[in-house]
């Protein structure tokens, strides 16, 4: 790709960067205690927890880096870290 | 009404995990839309969003330099202006570009009344530099630059008033917010942006990395930063205090055992000189702006 | 149209022909009578541009490089510690590949402060990647304008500029001027057509950082820019030649120098003295002339070694002093000749506004013919 005049880029490319591969541990959804309240969606710094058909919620492990804040701010519980297996 | 499900700050940054400013930036940008140009300050932000050639941003965003955000935000707006354009400028910017190398620019910018938003991410310190103070440091904060040791508690300097600054120069609407309350932010920025002239919303952004604490807590210790007093979220409409949040007051020392650059405050010998201190500026925050919810004696 | 006519307010007039969109204001002398002069056009409705009073130099370039990035033609000017002020600004502007114009009415840096000319603050951005001409008279000044937006804004150029004047030899001098009509400006100069901007319809990120992966590239391509901006400045030069008469397709000229031995090569309002010690000196027989430097980023090497090929003895006058080394000029044009036999000497004159007069340049031809060092020239013996 040739270099951008004035070092600019149009966006997109950043999803390049699978910052899932940070992670040390992973957020486990229990579907029984979601209330669907969306607050792991709000507060989510990456902004990869999203929406299902069932409008259930989901993180995007390609780039959850495992930060804990969505476990943490559950109001239902229902979210908890667990050491990945590599 | 703004579009709140868009996500214009996209997956892929390399923010730290659970970073404060990270969430100030989708947050911001779900309270700002499509319709907005960014102009960005050399900081955190910047260089974890844009390093070439991959943005994390969906709107269009431009960086010239440290101090000169409100500057280049200023000829953006007499172009756009001057081109019959409706696009909404936002500032964002940390505590470094705006406390203290950037006060020139915003000064001058401010003063001339130029219509954008400019949104500080406080984190209270240098962060992308590796956590030295700034003007937004917190007394007995320690960082590189102002470390706590043998002959020091840390930062000697109380929190600089930077709302108040930017209300002296006439700013229509001035408002602080934090991560924590993330409807609050959303609705004060969206506020802010409809809103004619130049307006300032500081945001409370916790940095797990500069202020040693676990990932998760982020949103925790925003909290607890408000429930203390040591921060305070208000808006300024002309000058004019109002909505408050209120609390139920907790000790400030709830707040500074969570993190590591108050720990020196605690071990190897409890300061209770300097904790009573900080226990002072929380209550003059809250006698000032009225935070305490009293509950009635049973 | 021809006008006798101070040079700050020529070159108001010039910028306002160009219709900018954006201008950033700050004064300083000796160019604050530019941007006064402007703010008085905006104010009676002769220029519709968005006027910015900024608060400091560093500011005004800012606010233009937003704009520029916006989309519009912009428009600022400054001097010596203005200048200085927005160091990191140009840099940046040049880097993000913005095509500003901005007059620099040259003027000497402090310490010692001081408000009178040389051309030491233009001459000490060479580094920055703006294209930088130097204006003999204010008909150069003023034409120089024109032809700065019309090859900074080619896509194949993307380059900021500075136009450099003078400080009060040319910018507070009443000289006569044949001003274009506005009409003529048009024809010769476009709208503004950017290669991107800011547009929420088209989401760009401007100014993004580059690692070392990168950064070595962007700056060759910048490198490449200016070089190529050699080509668009004959061809801009030449158009106007075509149209109005005026010829500025050369980077830099000759005057009486095809049979010249000894070659004074020199930059600015000097070269005008220069030219009437030459004409004196040639009615007493002596072969002199004069290789007068019009653009000096990009530095014409080729265009130089070219026209002093002939010469015996060459004589550079630097209006400025690499501190601990030697003048910009003469490094440059040694550089030039590189591989020829030719003596180059450097004589540092006129700092801080020192008066240049005839018989100082017949001095120095002589100097030169003597082989006499790299030195400054004219010292006052008396106060050192």
């Amino acid at each position: 790709m040739a270099l951008a005049i004035g070092c600019r880029a149009k966006p997109g490319k950043s999803r390049d960067n699978k910052t899932g591969s940070w992670r040390v541990f992973k957020p486990v959804f229990d579907k029984e205690k979601c209330t669907k309240c969306g607050l792991c969606m709000t507060l989510c710094p990456e902004g990869c927890i999203h929406q299902t058909d069932e409008e259930f919620v989901e993180p995007d492990y390609t780039y959850c880096k495992g930060c804990g804040i969505c476990a943490e701010e559950c109001p239902g519980e229902g979210i908890a870290m667990q050491q990945e297996e590599k | 009404m703004v579009d709140k499900t868009l996500e214009l700050f996209d997956c892929g940054h390399r923010a730290c995990g659970g970073c404060g400013a990270a969430l100030a930036a989708r947050l911001v940008m779900k309270g700002a839309g499509k319709n907005t140009i960014v102009v960005s300050a050399t900081g955190c932000m910047e260089v974890f969003s844009t390093p070439y050639p991959e943005t994390a941003w969906k709107v269009p965003w431009i960086h010239s330099l440290f101090e000169n955000a409100s500057a280049v935000a200023s000829g953006v707006e007499a172009s756009l202006k001057k081109q019959g354009r409706s696009e909404k400028i936002v500032i964002l910017a940390g505590d470094g570009a705006t406390f203290d190398i950037g006060m020139i620019c915003i000064s001058g910018a401010f003063e001339r009344g130029h219509d954008f938003t400019y949104i500080c991410y406080d984190n209270e310190a240098y962060m992308n530099t590796g956590i030295q103070r700034s003007g937004a440091t917190p007394y007995d904060a320690s960082t590189t630059t102002s470390p706590a040791g043998s002959c020091s508690f840390g930062n000697k300097r109380p929190k600089k008033d930077m709302p108040q600054i930017i209300a002296a120069h006439g700013a229509p609407y001035v408002a602080t917010a934090s991560i924590a309350y993330p409807a609050d932010l959303m609705q004060k920025v969206e506020k802010a942006i409809n809103t004619k002239g130049p307006c300032y919303i500081q945001v409370h952004a916790p940095c797990c990395t500069g202020w040693g604490f676990e990932s998760e807590q982020t949103i925790a210790i925003a909290k607890l930063a408000i429930e203390t007093g040591l921060w305070v979220n208000y808006e300024m409409v002309d000058g004019k205090v109002g909505k408050v949040k209120k609390v139920v007051k907790k000790p400030v020392e709830e707040y500074l055992t969570t993190q590591k650059r108050f720990r020196h405050l605690f071990k190897p010998k409890r300061q209770d000189a300097e904790i009573a201190a900080i226990q002072a500026m929380a209550d003059k925050n809250a006698e000032k702006y009225g935070i305490e919810i009293k509950l009635k004696k049973e | 149209m021809l006008e006798i006519t101070e040079g700050s307010h020529a070159v108001a007039e010039a910028v306002r022909l160009c219709r900018p969109q954006v201008i950033s204001a700050y004064p300083i002398t000796p160019q604050t009578h530019i941007v006064e002069a402007l703010a008085d056009m905006v104010a009676n409705c002769q220029l519709d541009a968005e006027y910015i009073t900024v608060e400091n130099e560093l500011s005004a370039l800012s606010a233009c490089v937003g704009a520029s990035a916006a989309g519009s033609r912009v428009y600022s000017a400054t001097t010596s510690q203005g200048l200085a002020l927005m160091f990191e600004v140009c840099f940046n502007a040049a880097g993000m590949r913005l095509p500003i114009v901005m007059t620099i009415a040259n003027r000497a840096l402090g310490a010692p402060l001081s408000i009178w000319n040389d051309q030491q603050d233009s001459i000490s951005l060479r580094d920055s990647g703006w294209l930088q001409f130097y204006a003999e008279d204010n008909q150069e000044a003023t034409d120089l304008h024109f032809i700065a937006y019309k090859v900074c804004e080619d896509h194949s150029v993307l380059l900021p500029a500075m136009i450099c004047f003078d400080g009060f030899i040319l910018s507070h001098v009443y000289e006569p001027v044949d001003m274009l009509s506005q009409e003529d400006v048009d024809r010769y100069l476009p709208a503004f057509t950017p290669y991107q901007r800011l547009d929420a319809a088209d989401p760009i990120s401007f100014g993004m950082y580059a690692t070392p992966e990168y950064y070595h590239e962007f700056r060759y391509e910048i490198d490449n820019a200016a070089k190529r901006a050699k080509e668009v400045i004959k061809k801009a030069g030449k158009e106007f030649n075509t149209l109005f008469g005026r010829d500025y397709s050369a980077m830099v000229e000759g005057y009486r120098l095809d049979d010249a031995e000894t070659a004074i090569v020199a930059m600015g309002s000097i070269c005008g003295t220069i030219k009437d010690a030459i004409d004196e000196m040639r009615e007493e027989g002596m072969k002199v002339g004069l290789l007068k430097i019009r653009v000096f980023r990009p530095f014409p090497s080729e265009e130089i070694a070219q026209a002093l090929s002939r010469a015996k003895h060459i004589a550079v006058l630097d209006k400025n002093i690499s501190l601990g080394a030697k003048g910009a000029l003469a490094m440059e044009v040694r550089d030039a000749l590189y591989g020829s036999t030719i003596p180059v000497k450097g004589y540092v004159i006129g700092l801080g506004g020192r008066d240049v007069r005839k018989k100082d340049i017949k001095e120095i031809v002589s100097l030169a013919q003597k082989g006499a060092n790299d030195q400054f020239y004219g010292l006052r013996r008396e106060v050192l």
